[in-house]
């Protein structure tokens, strides 16, 4: 959940330093006291570039912040409902922008349907410390959704087989 | 660590962190400021030093409370791609197929889910003709079809978990 999806108004074009400051950072930055310092050293360039360069890419989106990313188990949101709903076509977008709305769906996209295993086409992922949590959670987006919902289930995840969140390769 | 880490939610105790440790896992999701002595900065406005904060940061990632602490980025921007995809796994080959997924660079992370369909994860690629190739060389490597559900329209991305 590091990753998140394009506004794609106008592409970014990484050059050569942008893209060594991200193999360089990808799996973390340095932790002392002036990273870019540190950076910068590696790579050969001024804290104020190596920042500078930072703010550049935050600003154009490719980086969406520097931050912390939680394993949210390990918080204590161990219950993470990824809720998918089969809405009429006709109303999609309309239900799609009020239930992402709710202040406790943390992503909301339309995907297609892949008849005949999957009938759903809208996703709503919801967290909660329990199953009620959750549950509590989904049928406040049922009734968001009235008739244009002809179905939907919750699936919860049971186990983490891999987060290491977006990775450049090195060639 | 093994392809399939197996963590029950319901047998997981609720965590406890100290009031100095939720500060910093509330206040470093949101991000660190763009700006010299970055650390420093944050622990003024936490009331704690530097030091301080580095120290329980590094606690925080070797405890793997936090999963990593560093830029997030965003595929589309980078000119690359994303989709979700899904696939349905026999419980008998659910390991070997996790470990031949997770092989995969591009595979960002991967959830079992209690669904017919059992296996979801995101890719994420450079660019957007590598998300075919990668499902291909997925459906080959392991013999099960994937189902990809790329976003066809986006309602909402937030994602903070206060503690």
């Amino acid at each position: 959940m590091s990753i998140s999806t394009s506004r794609s108004d106008q592409d970014y074009v990484l050059c050569a330093l942008d893209r060594k400051l991200i193999l360089a950072t990808q799996s973390g930055l340095p932790l002392v006291p002036d990273p870019w310092a540190t950076l910068g050293k590696e790579l050969g360039l001024s804290a104020d570039e190596v920042l500078a360069r930072f703010q550049r890419m935050q600003d154009a989106g490719v980086i969406r912040r520097v931050a912390a990313v939680p394993d949210h188990y390990r918080l204590g949101y161990r219950f993470n409902g990824m809720t998918v709903w089969n809405i009429r076509d006709d109303a999609i977008s309309d239900m799609g922008r009020q239930v992402g709305e709710l202040p406790f769906v943390s992503h909301c996209y339309r995907r297609p349907r892949h008849l005949p295993y999957w009938h759903y086409n809208l996703f709503a992922m919801v967290h909660g410390t329990s199953r009620e949590e959750v549950e509590d959670k989904a049928s406040q987006i049922k009734a968001v959704l009235g008739d244009t919902c002809e179905g939907h289930t919750i699936l919860y995840s049971s186990a983490i087989l891999k987060k290491t969140g977006l990775r450049l390769r090195k060639s | 660590m093994s392809a399939v880490t197996e963590r029950q939610p319901e047998l997981q105790a609720t965590p406890q962190f100290t009031d100095a440790e939720k500060a910093v896992i509330n206040r470093l999701q949101v991000g660190l400021p763009l700006v010299h002595a970055p650390f420093a900065a944050v622990a003024g406005e936490l009331g704690m030093t530097e030091e301080a904060l580095l120290q329980i940061l590094q606690d925080l990632l070797n405890r793997r409370i936090l999963t990593r602490f560093g830029p997030m980025f965003h595929a589309g921007e980078m000119g690359g791609a994303l989709t979700l995809a899904a696939m349905r796994i026999p419980e008998q080959d659910y390991e070997t197929v996790t470990r031949k997924v997770n092989g995969f660079d591009e595979v960002a992370h991967n959830y079992r889910r209690e669904h017919e369909l059992n296996m979801w994860f995101v890719l994420a690629t450079e660019t957007p003709e590598d998300i075919a190739r990668v499902i291909a060389g997925i459906e080959s490597v392991t013999g099960y079809p994937v189902y990809n559900m790329p976003k066809q329209e986006e309602f909402h991305v937030h994602l903070h978990f206060p503690v």
